[in-house]
This record gives structure tokens, C-alpha cells and sequence, in this order.
């Protein structure tokens, strides 16, 4: 940001310097020394941390997160948010489960699929005409659906657990690419993941987003479509959140009412600590990808640690909260720094 | 607020009873009475002295968090670590009594406000060093004190129902008819209620949540009272947990999963704007008795117990939608009155 500021002053070599250092020193670069940072240490201090079978658990659990930290990102960007992505997933799941348990004989596991997305979608769609039609507030909008999605679950699975999926479906999502130990999945996930940060990235549509997290107002005077895009994103999210939700099921080939529970909390720590701004208008992909790789591989060395998974749930918290109040705690401090020298240089305060 | 012409000139006995009549409030009052009148109907033994003392003791626990929550919706903020607050206080409630099996009733209840309030000032002081959205910050700490729950109790079960009989005859015993626990949350509705309503810190909460900005700028002091107001919530939970423990007797690491959204279901519900500057605790309060009802109707009509919690969420987005409608026409109407006024 800086940067910014100075380069029109100073001449094309130093420019040139500071193209170099945006990408060396950037945002994106730091979440991947971070990562890496994260990695190292963990290989260090944890023991069996280092083996292929780390990367098989670590990336397999990172799978549904990831897949709804790409919506969930692009949303925050415009400044909304989308409390319901796990309860979305929970009812697809819920869905599937009675589907497959009431019709295995006869019935297609493909058309099943099917079925979970378009719930899905229809969840993104509810959502969307409530914030963008009636113009709700997604916070609370996503609050309510949040409910009545995992209220819906419980209706249509009770308290039912179905488990005789087809055993080539569950194998093949827990299967692995031999000798690395990357998650066959991992693939697709790549490709939703290549194809977010391309829309995001490269596409007017994309380049809008920034623009609606900035100003509404501004973004609807130059042209974009508000109201379109955003009711776009949260349908887009509840396809997502469905494929993880089937995702889930098949994974732990069991359907329930409770699955994927609490799962928002991750999603929207992992897009956060990626450096998207809470507030809106400023984030990427390549962060976010990191921030999810962060958080699983914290929380899978501290369960290697032998720490139980309900205490974890400290951890992720934490790095919720430490994400959204450290990029605020330091603007201040910066905006108080320059504030200061903004003095001293107009001579207002004698020089230390 | 009337802006037609003839109840401008009517008795100012008739222009009350039109406050009271239009109010946010008793819609939510009849909505509630309605739902007992249909309910009972249908199901006569829903209305016997044995199910009125179950609303009464049944939503008494909710209505002392919904005023708490209230305060915070009220600022424009929200607290989502309610229901993790209340599982730590209860289970350490079951705690104090495991460690000393004579404290006193009082001790006991002092340390789960106290807790639950250190709870809320945690909140409180994150939000105000952040400037960031409650919801994030609640959402974090509503699984950190869960985490911290399950660390502390792991499987471990306090049952503190009978031991001591004192403790737990306080959710059995009547006074004059009426339940003790019932008594309490009224005390607490009424406290905060009138605070609310004629404290100027507590008229300055309304302040900040129509407009935090322009709050500051009138010079009130909007950090401090936000975080009053987290702080009155967590130890308004924590008496809710002391109270729970009392009632269900059984803690542990779970206790509490999921108020949250019963809570702010029943804030929202009972008429407080969820983004903030309107509303009061007695219509939260009136919420979270409606709220509690619906759940023992569904029961007693035979509805299936896993359409709860569907009708929690229809609940909280029927309510935000029928504030909006009425903030629109109000706008409106201002508008329209404003334009006579030239």
C-alpha cells in the first residue's frame, strides 16, 4: 500500500525494485511462508508429523473446508457472509442418506447426487432471495437458516444413521495417489479450486466483487449488477456446500442428522486468517488456500499431540478470533505511526 | 409515533391504550396467547397446573438469557457464546458444590454471575479493542469456552440436584403458587427492563445501536457501554446457569449446545431489531416464553420433536422479516407525514 503511495515519485528502476517486492513480500507470499513456517515447525516438534501418512489425513479433512472456504470467500468479499454453508451440507447429507436407504435397490447413486446439489442450490437460492430480493442482512438471514437447514435434516433423517453406501463410491473418495499420499479427490478440489481463483482473479465478474465490498452504491452506479451477483455466490454456495456434504457422507460412508456440525466455524476462520477482510473488498485465493492449510495442519499435529478433537475446538476458535482482531489492532497502530510522523514533520511536535 | 390526525385529539387515556394495542410487544403477547388458547383446545390437559408450572419453569432459564442478549442485540452487537457460557457456569456451579458440599446458597450464586460476567467482559473487551463484528469474535469464543468446557470436565458428570436438597428444591419450591426460578427471571425482566427504559446509560444502548457513529459524536461514551453490556449478559447467563443446574441437575461438558440460536430466536422474535436500536427486554423476554410454549405445544399436539428446531429457524427468519416490512412502512409514513408538515 505503500508502495503505492511512493512509486509515482520515485523513478522507473525503484518501480521496477518494488514489483519485485510486491510479489516477494506480499500478502500471498507471506501465507506461504507461513505454511511452510507452520509445516516445518510441526515436523520438528511433533513426532510421526513427517510421513506420507500425514499428508493422506491432513489433506482428506481439508477437503470439505476447502471446498467451502472458495464460496464463503468470494461472499465475504462483497461484505456478506454465509453462516449456513455446514447446515446446507448437513441437509444435503441428511438427504442423501434417506434417498440411498429408501430406494439402494433400484436407484442410481448418480441421479441421487444430482438430487443433494439441486437441495443445495435451492438453499443458496432461499438465502439469496432473502438478502438480496427482500434485502435482509445476511448475518442474520444466514443466523436463521442456519437453524431451520439443520432443523430440515433432523426432519428428514431423524435419528437415523445410514451407513450401506456402495463400497467402490466410499473407496474411491478415501483413496489415495500411491507413494505421495494426495487424496484422489484432492484432484477435483484442485480444479473448483483453480477455477474460483480464475473467476475471482481474471474475470469481470470477479474484479466486481472487490468493487461491491468497497461501496454498493458505487459498484451499482458503475454498471455492476448487485443484486445478480450476489444472489449468484450464494447459490454457488449451496452447490458447494453440497458436493461437501456428499463428500462427507461418502468419507465416513454414515449419513446423520449431525453431520458436517460446526464445520462453518472453520470455513469462515480458515477464509479470515487467509487475509480476506472481514469487512469486505480485499482478499485472495492463493490466501485462503493457505489459511485452510494452516488451521488443519495446527489442529492435526495438536491431535497427533494426543489433544482430543472437542478441546481442539479452542484452537480453531482462537484463530478466529486472533485472525479478525490482528490486522485491525495493527491498522490502528500503523494509522496512530503516521499519524505521529504527520505531526512531527508539520513541526507540530519537536523531534524526538 | 401516531401520525394520523384523530388519535391526536382523543383522551389521553384511549391514545395509551393505542400504544399498548400497536406495541411490538403484545403481538407477541397474543401471538403467545393464541398459541395457548389453540393448543389447549386441541389438547386440554396442555393448560393443567402441571403444564403451566412447566412454561413457567421451562422458559424461565430463557428468559433471564434473552434479557441479556437483548441488551447486547440492542447495541448492535450480538453475543453467540451464550450457550457455551452457560454450559462453563452450570458445570461450575456442580464444581464449587463437588469442592465444598456446605457453601452457602448465595456464595454460589455470586460465583456463576461473577464467572458468566468475566465471560462477557472477554467479549466485550475483544469487540472494543477490535472494532470488528461481535458475531466473529462470539463465534470464536463460543467454541474456545466450549473447548474449555470439554478440557475441564472431559466426561466427568456433576449431579447437584439432590445434594444439596436445598439447591435443588429451589427449581421444585412455589412461593404463593408462583416457581421460584419464575420469580427471578421476572425480578431480572423487570430490573433491566426499567433500566432500559428510564437509566440514561441504559437509554444511551439504543443510541449507540440506531447509529454508533452519531453516538459518539453526542459524546456518549459508546466503548464502555457496549461492554456493560457484554458484561450483563454473561452474568445474566451465568445466573441462567446457576438456575439450570438447580433445574436439570446433570452438568457436564455439553451442557447448554446450541442456545444460542434458541436465544436469539426468542430476542428477534419478541420484537428487537437484530440490528440493533429498537426493541425492549420485556418483549425478549415475552419471546423467549413464546418460544419455550411453541416447543411444549409441538409436544402435546403430537408433532415430531425433530421439527424444533425447523421451526426455531422459520421462527428467526419470519421475525427479522416482519421488522424490516414494518420499518419500511414506517419510513414511509414518516415520509408522508414529514411532507404534510411543509
Amino acid at each position: 500500500m505503500s508502495e503505492q503511495a511512493t512509486a509515482p515519485v520515485s523513478a522507473a528502476p525503484a518501480k521496477l525494485r518494488s514489483r519485485g517486492r510486491r510479489v516477494w513480500l506480499g500478502r500471498n507470499a507471506n501465507m506461504i511462508y507461513a505454511v511452510v513456517l507452520v509445516v516445518i515447525l510441526a515436523s520438528i516438534f511433533v513426532p510421526f508429523f513427517f510421513s506420507v501418512t500425514t499428508v493422506n489425513f491432513l489433506l482428506i479433512d481439508a477437503v470439505p473446508i476447502l471446498l467451502m472456504a472458495m464460496p464463503m470467500a468470494l461472499i465475504i468479499i462483497t461484505g456478506e457472509i454465509d453462516l449456513s454453508v455446514a447446515s446446507t451440507a448437513g441437509l444435503s447429507a441428511a438427504v442423501l442418506g434417506v434417498l440411498w436407504e429408501n430406494s439402494h435397490a433400484h436407484g442410481n447413486i448418480w441421479v441421487m447426487f444430482v438430487i443433494c446439489v439441486i437441495v443445495g442450490a435451492a438453499c443458496g437460492a432461499f438465502n439469496g432471495f432473502l438478502i438480496t430480493v427482500v434485502g435482509l442482512p445476511s448475518l442474520a438471514v444466514t443466523i436463521g437458516t442456519l437453524a431451520l437447514f439443520r432443523g430440515l435434516a433432523l426432519v428428514v433423517i431423524g435419528d437415523d444413521a445410514v451407513a450401506d453406501f456402495p463400497t467402490d463410491a466410499t473407496t474411491f473418495v478415501t483413496s489415495t495417489v500411491p507413494v505421495i499420499g494426495v487424496p484422489v479427490f484432492m484432484v477435483f478440489v484442485l480444479v473448483v479450486v483453480a477455477i474460483f481463483a480464475v473467476v475471482l482473479h481474471f474475470t469481470p465478474f470477479g474484479r466486481a466483487l472487490y468493487a461491491l465490498g468497497f461501496s454498493k452504491e458505487a459498484a451499482s452506479f458503475v454498471g455492476i449488477r448487485v443484486g445478480r451477483s450476489k444472489f449468484t455466490l450464494f447459490v454457488i454456495s449451496g452447490v458447494i456446500s453440497s458436493i461437501a456434504g456428499i463428500f462427507w457422507v461418502l468419507r465416513y460412508s454414515s449419513a446423520q442428522s449431525d453431520s458436517v456440525q460446526g464445520l462453518e466455524l472453520s470455513v469462515v476462520a480458515a477464509v479470515v486468517l487467509g487475509g480476506v477482510s472481514i469487512f469486505g473488498g480485499s482478499g485472495g485465493i492463493v490466501g485462503v488456500v493457505g489459511g485452510v492449510l494452516i488451521i488443519r495442519t495446527v489442529n492435526y499435529s495438536l491431535e497427533l499431540g494426543g489433544l482430543p478433537d472437542t478441546v481442539l475446538t479452542i484452537v480453531t476458535g482462537g484463530l478466529l478470533v486472533i485472525s479478525v482482531v490482528a490486522p485491525s489492532v495493527s491498522a490502528r497502530i500503523r494509522l496512530a505511526r503516521d499519524r505521529r510522523r504527520a505531526l512531527v514533520h508539520s513541526g507540530e511536535i519537536a523531534k524526538p | 409515533m401516531s401520525t394520523t390526525t384523530s388519535p391526536r385529539q382523543a383522551p389521553l387515556v384511549f391514545r395509551g391504550a393505542r400504544r399498548i394495542l400497536v406495541s411490538r410487544e403484545f403481538s407477541v403477547f397474543a401471538a403467545l396467547a393464541l398459541l395457548i388458547i389453540v393448543t389447549t383446545s386441541i389438547n386440554p390437559r396442555f393448560l393443567s397446573a402441571q403444564g403451566i408450572s412447566d412454561i413457567l419453569l421451562n422458559s424461565s432459564i430463557f428468559v433471564v438469557m434473552a434479557v441479556g442478549e437483548a441488551m447486547v442485540i440492542i447495541t448492535r452487537n450480538v453475543d453467540l457464546s451464550v450457550g457455551s457460557t452457560l454450559g462453563l457456569t452450570a458445570y461450575s456451579t456442580g464444581a464449587v458444590y463437588a469442592a465444598f458440599p456446605h457453601v452457602s446458597l448465595v456464595v454460589v450464586f455470586v460465583i456463576g454471575i461473577v464467572f458468566g460476567g468475566i465471560l462477557g467482559a472477554i467479549n466485550g473487551l475483544v469487540v472494543g479493542a477490535a472494532k470488528v463484528p461481535a458475531l466473529v469474535i462470539t463465534l470464536g469464543t463460543l467454541y474456545i469456552y466450549r473447548g474449555v468446557n470439554y478440557a475441564w470436565a472431559g466426561s466427568n458428570q456433576y449431579f447437584v440436584g439432590n445434594d444439596p436438597a436445598e439447591f435443588g428444591n429451589l427449581s421444585v419450591q412455589t412461593f404463593y403458587g408462583v416457581p421460584v426460578l419464575a420469580i427471578i427471571a421476572l425480578a431480572a425482566t423487570v430490573i433491566f427492563g426499567i433500566y432500559l427504559y428510564g437509566a440514561r446509560s441504559g437509554r444511551d444502548l439504543y443510541a449507540i445501536g440506531s447509529d454508533p457513529s452519531a453516538a459518539r459524536v453526542f459524546g456518549i461514551p459508546v466503548d464502555i457501554r457496549v461492554f456493560g453490556a457484554f458484561v450483563a449478559c454473561g452474568a445474566l447467563t451465568g445466573l441462567a446457569g446457576v438456575l439450570y443446574a438447580s433445574r436439570f441437575s446433570s452438568v457436564g461438558a455439553d451442557t447448554g449446545t446450541g442456545y444460542e440460536l434458541q436465544i436469539v430466536a426468542a430476542v428477534v422474535v419478541g420484537g428487537v431489531a437484530i440490528f440493533g436500536g429498537s426493541g425492549t427486554v420485556v418483549g425478549a423476554a415475552i419471546g423467549a416464553v413464546l418460544l419455550t410454549t411453541m416447543t411444549g405445544a409441538l409436544a402435546s399436539l403430537n408433532v415430531s420433536k425433530f421439527w424444533q428446531q425447523a421451526v426455531v429457524g422459520v421462527l428467526i427468519i419470519a421475525a427479522i422479516l416482519i421488522t424490516r416490512l414494518l420499518a419500511l412502512r414506517n419510513t414511509r409514513r414518516l415520509k408522508v407525514s414529514e411532507a404534510r408538515n411543509v
